[in-house]
């Protein structure tokens, strides 16, 4: 019972850093680059789930006041995530524009065909 | 019972983590993509997040995949080449990163309780004088646009940078082409 309760405890802090590590095995292992850019998309939104779990309170409701609740989770997270989702897909849509600029220079969006073209 | 529709659908957001590696195909990965941004914002809603929630549904489902089926457009490439890539580095790499991560979570407190630090600093004050301050009841609507409006300037300044960058690499690219047309 008690190991039981220690995974559900830490469940959201162990899939928040397998996204995590996940998004970056992605960013390195991938030569594509749209594949990269979606592999940081992941690991920018496994941040946004470690905000919003420490901001929870089993119970609780979202923060928004009305007489018939006393418990609400906390709204802090949520202000600080929603400034980051928009922002992720301000580098998201910034660095595929890259990306396209870069199939215009050289033909492919793989790495190894740029670095062999290039002679690194 | 919030509890276990949450880790539910943390399981099947992991799920969809591993088709997302695995996956060549690039179309694929997009659409992958867009199905972990509509469960990261069923979570989401779980997690009372729902201004969060909507707006992860709305840009990360949305826009986000528009963005990319748009470069796949303007791309071309349908799959991902299958190079002989060493995968010991990045493994390494990861695997350390996640050892140390979840070596940091020992420290945290445990998940849904309302005596946390975080509950207790900044929070309360926010909900209590959201009603008599402002007179907006959503108290995330309060905190972005009252109490850290300078954050949501930034935050629109940033928008407008990489609009501008973006506009910079793709308009100056197509100026350069009719250049070349016209040369030749």
């Amino acid at each position: 019972m008690q190991a039981l309760d220690a995974i559900v405890q830490n469940y959201n802090y162990a899939i928040t850093v397998f996204l995590m590590v996940s998004g970056l095995y992605i960013v390195i292992a991938s030569g594509n680059m749209i594949k990269k850019i979606v592999g940081l998309s992941l690991f920018q939104t496994s941040v946004y789930l470690l905000y919003i779990s420490a901001g929870k309170i089993l119970g609780g409701t979202a923060p928004i006041i009305d007489r018939n609740y006393t418990i609400y989770s906390n709204p802090l997270p949520h202000v600080l995530i929603l400034t980051a989702i928009v922002v992720g897909i301000a580098t998201v849509a910034l660095g595929l524009a890259i990306v396209a600029r870069i199939h215009e220079e050289y033909g492919t969006i793989e790495e190894d065909e740029i670095f062999k073209e290039t002679g690194l | 019972m919030e509890l276990y529709i949450n880790m539910a659908l943390l399981t099947m957001l992991a799920a969809v983590t591993v088709a997302i590696i695995v996956q060549r195909d690039l179309f694929s990965v997009v659409i992958l993509s867009g199905i972990y941004s509509f469960l990261m914002a069923s979570v989401l809603i779980v997690l009372d997040a729902v201004d969060v929630a909507m707006t992860e549904a709305s840009v990360g489902a949305g826009i986000s995949t528009v963005v990319l089926i748009g470069t796949l457009y303007l791309t071309g490439q349908k799959r991902e080449l299958n190079y002989h890539r060493s995968i010991a580095v990045p493994l390494f790499v990861s695997l350390g990163t996640g050892a140390m991560l979840i070596w940091g979570t020992w420290g945290l407190p445990a998940f849904g309780i309302q005596d946390a630090p975080v509950h207790t600093h900044i929070a309360p004050t926010f909900l209590l004088e959201s009603i008599p301050e402002t007179g907006v009841p959503n108290v995330v609507t309060t905190v972005l646009a009252d109490y850290r409006s300078f954050d949501t300037f930034g935050e629109t300044t940033v928008i407008f940078t990489a609009g501008l960058g973006v506009m910079l690499l793709l308009g100056g690219s197509r100026r350069k082409k009719k250049k070349g047309e016209t040369k030749s």
